[in-house]
């Protein structure tokens, strides 16, 4: 039997409420508010912060066997994304890391494949939505993350029992965006809807047959996909009751794209009880429908960050700050010079530490050393060092600045002085943060980021932030 | 193994210091040529009298040729060094030394530095290896704005009563400065002004942080028993201490902020090597690396000048003025010349020069100068936590 071992959604800091849209540009202003990937955040980072919080809960600390990464919005074309990925969750080298990137449908593609192999793997989806102003993508769309780790009941005890699927395809021009164009564009809606909905209607019948249920019996129904009108009309027409229907999440984060099928499902996890059904309805270029049945362990399993404790702890951020992080609106940098290109060796010496913040501990004094370090800066021990993984351990903040002057993307910088729980010192940026809401004694907690890019090479690092919801 | 010092065995007997200015006009080579004929002139020699030459530059140009080439420096060995901020004040060291261990008759140290070609405010143009990318990247005016509430908050002092105390620490630098004509700031401003400009990081405002200036200064050294050979009033090298640290201060969770390590060991090896018990009465100036106002605070109390969590008092009551027990930064300080960093440690030695020979201006001089015949020179570079600290004193008898 496969199914689902742990999952984690990862929904980002910033949230911008669509009435600021029409604020600025006019039009009718819309409703509730979309979650904003920070400026340096890319579906990279999001995918690791989703896949740590996943592998926090992982049956006996599990590692995958493979590490399966889908986007929309890839990072880097030829260079594949998910080794990033897999060097700051410190997989074993020889657990593959491979990308399904480029359509929305590769999400859903990534977990149907998972649930039809032998290995474990880690599903790991990300997505960030980007529209021109004033479009539907803009505004209905959202950035976000989810990781599922998917395998067989020797693996561990199942959360939810993978009953069967079904999908169908078709090729249909609805949605399309050239590489390189930061905006999609669609078709008439009308032609999408009416492509869509035979597609769906097929595929949910096919399995529903293969998962051996009925469509009274399914519990929780997660719809989503690439077309909202298809969605909407589909999610009606499947016999389901409508108490089993899952918030879409769309007044709170938006459509994350290739993330959303992952996020959701964690949404009708995380309120699953033993015996549920839940299907899950894909539609993008076709239609795909997962069926599965929560464990007994759903009940006694705890997510690392629940989906609503995430969507409730959003903070906001101005339509034009949104549009600078996005690229669409440029302001003036600090006057200071652009960070260079990193060097791809230096880079690939230190994995461990730039990667995964691993740091090092004198097995003599005890200090710990952030770089790693060869020789103790207490009592000078040489090479009698261990590593230390630093990335999960909170810190309080020491003291801190606010840099006015250095490069940033999105200046200013805050930068705190941080002692870790159980020792080590580091000084680093704050994200995720407004300088004033800041207090020495705050806590924070380390989370991987782009900290600069230079000649299309994207320098991947770890900052802090506060920590705003307890990590369990 | 003891870090004995060249006390006494090794003068300076000539010194030259351009203006600090924006030097739109001078490129690196005619800071080098200017500053090289006043410093020959100075000590009454020509080039081919120099024995061999110590150039500090952090970002002006690399290898000896930097200043071979300009001054058309015929088979002379050229050293050069760099050590951050500290620049200007390691090539004294190393041609001191040098005279000092027998190996030349004639050394001259210069430093020099073209900042403002770079295109930004601040310093930005220092080359770096490739890295990984992990590395800091803040300013040094958000490192050492670290400074500032950790002081306050470890000695009690309001965080208010704090800003005006490093008015008053640019206060003071600016008045000195408004009185040297080679200073790049010459106008005296109130303190009230210094506590309104906008932050920059931080607590710090504008006016806490030093200036940027292109510039150069140079000296001659001899052996010491041939100084009168060329002047009536050398200066004797008492001590040359220089401390590059281990960079621990921003991964070691004791340290606290509030005073630089590397600078009181380099003080305590400076003032060993010079025989100075107690700097804050035997002194009669102290030029210190003032990049930050409150850099310049904590100094203070690391070069034994004030005792622990004291010097803020101090500063208030004009200790370190002109006309106080101990006037510090009597030229104007970096706050008024600005940092040309190669420049700016053999510009601080370029004051002492001045005063303890009673050439310094009369609006400027430091009153302690006749009775005290001590001077000394701090010049760090790097960040709390991570940095090279130089302490140099010089006199001018022997002794």
């Amino acid at each position: 039997m496969r199914g689902i071992l742990s999952y984690s959604s990862y929904v980002p800091y910033r949230r911008l409420a669509r009435s600021a849209i029409a604020e600025v540009l006019g039009g009718a202003p819309g409703k509730g508010t979309r979650s904003v990937a920070s400026y340096d955040e890319d579906t990279t980072t999001m995918g690791v912060e989703a896949a740590r919080l996943a592998l926090d809960t992982a049956p006996g600390g599990r590692q995958p066997d493979e590490l399966w990464f889908a986007t929309a919005t890839p990072t880097y074309l030829d260079k594949t994304n998910a080794t990033a990925i897999h060097a700051a969750l410190r997989l074993d080298s020889d657990r593959p890391a491979v990308d399904m990137a480029g359509a929305v449908r590769s999400g859903v593609g990534a977990f149907r494949a998972a649930l039809s192999s032998t290995n474990a793997v880690l599903v790991v989806t990300s997505d960030m939505r980007t529209g021109l102003p004033t479009s539907a993508d803009e505004s209905s769309g959202g950035d976000g993350a989810a990781a599922v780790l998917v395998g067989g009941d020797a693996d561990g005890p199942l959360l939810a029992s993978y009953l069967g699927g079904a999908s169908a395809t078709e090729e249909f021009v609805d949605r399309w965006r050239a590489p390189g164009d930061m905006r999609s564009k669609v078709w008439e809606e009308r032609f999408g809807e009416t492509a869509y909905l035979p597609l769906g209607e097929r595929a949910w019948n096919d399995g529903l047959k293969a998962a051996a249920v009925t469509a009274e019996q399914v519990d929780r129904l997660v719809v989503t996909g690439t077309h909202a009108r298809a969605v909407r009309g589909l999610a009606g027409r499947l016999g389901t009751s409508k108490e089993a229907l899952v918030d879409d999440l769309s007044t709170t984060v938006g459509n994350t794209g290739t993330a959303h099928p992952g996020m959701l499902l964690a949404s009708a996890l995380e309120g699953a009880r033993p015996g549920q059904v839940i299907a899950v309805v894909v539609l993008a270029d076709g239609a795909d429908v997962l069926v599965f049945r929560a464990t007994d362990a759903v009940s006694s399993f705890t997510p690392a960050r629940p989906v609503a404790a995430q969507v409730e702890a959003g903070g906001s951020i101005t339509y034009g700050k949104f549009l600078s992080w996005r690229g669409l609106l440029p302001v003036e940098p600090p006057r200071r010079p652009e960070p260079e290109r990193i060097s791809a060796s230096a880079a690939a010496r230190s994995e461990d530490w730039k990667y995964a913040f691993v740091g090092s501990r004198d097995r003599s004094s005890g200090a710990i050393h952030l770089p790693p370090a060869r020789i103790s800066m207490k009592g000078d021990a040489v090479d009698d060092m261990e590593p230390v993984p630093m990335a999960d351990i909170p810190a309080t903040v020491v003291t801190f600045t606010v840099d006015r002057l250095v490069y940033s993307p999105s200046p200013p910088v805050v930068f705190a002085v941080l002692d870790f729980d159980g020792g080590g010192r580091f000084a680093c940026e704050l994200t995720d943060v407004d300088a004033d809401e800041l207090s020495i004694g705050d806590r924070v907690e380390m989370t991987f980021r782009r900290i600069s890019s230079g000649d299309g090479i994207h320098n991947y690092f770890w900052k802090a932030r506060p920590i705003r919801i307890p990590r369990s | 193994m003891a870090s004995h010092g060249i006390k006494d065995k090794v003068a300076i007997v000539g010194m030259g210091c351009t203006p600090f200015r924006e030097h739109w006009h001078k490129g690196t080579d005619d800071l080098l040529v200017d500053v090289a004929q006043e410093t020959f002139a100075s000590a009454g020699v020509e080039k081919a009298d120099v024995d061999a030459y110590w150039l500090g530059t952090a970002m002006s140009g690399m290898s000896g040729i930097t200043v071979a080439r300009p001054l058309k420096l015929h088979d002379k060995p050229v050293t050069h060094v760099e050590n951050f901020c500290a620049t200007g004040s390691e090539a004294l060291r190393g041609a001191a030394y040098a005279v000092a261990a027998g190996g030349y008759d004639v050394a001259m140290a210069v430093g020099v530095e073209k900042v403002k070609d770079g295109g930004y405010q601040g310093l930005s143009g220092a080359g770096r290896a490739p890295t990984d990318g992990t590395g800091r990247s803040l300013t040094a005016a958000a490192m050492f704005s670290l400074v500032a509430p950790a002081y306050a908050k470890k000695y009690g002092v309001d965080e208010a009563e704090l800003k005006d105390v490093l008015a008053r620490i640019a206060w003071k630098n600016h008045h000195n400065g408004a009185r040297n004509p080679r200073a790049q700031f010459r106008r005296e401003v109130a303190q009230e002004t210094i506590c309104n400009m906008p932050r920059v990081a931080g607590p710090l405002g504008v006016y806490d942080c030093a200036g940027v200036a292109d510039g150069a200064a140079a000296a001659i050294v001899v052996r010491a028993e041939d100084a009168h050979r060329y002047t009536d009033r050398p200066l004797y090298v008492k001590a040359l201490s220089l401390v590059a640290g281990t960079g621990s201060g921003v991964i070691d969770p004791e340290y606290d902020f509030t005073h630089f390590p590397e600078v009181e060991r380099c003080a305590a090896d400076a003032y060993q090597q010079a025989g100075i018990t107690d700097p804050r009465r035997q002194l009669a100036m102290a030029e210190v690396h003032d990049c930050f106002t409150p850099t310049e605070l904590v100094l203070m109390e690391d070069l034994g000048f004030a005792e622990r969590g004291t010097a803020w008092k101090e500063e208030l009551a004009g200790t370190f003025d002109l006309d106080g027990d101990l006037p510090v930064n009597p030229d104007g300080g970096l706050k008024s010349f600005g940092h040309p960093i190669g420049a700016s440690g053999l510009r601080m030695a370029f004051e002492a020069w001045l005063q303890l020979r009673d050439e310094a201006p009369p609006e400027r001089r430091v009153a302690t100068a006749g009775e005290r015949t001590l001077a000394l020179t701090h010049n760090l570079g790097g960040y709390p936590g991570e940095m090279v600290s130089f302490v140099g004193v010089v006199g001018s008898e022997l002794g």
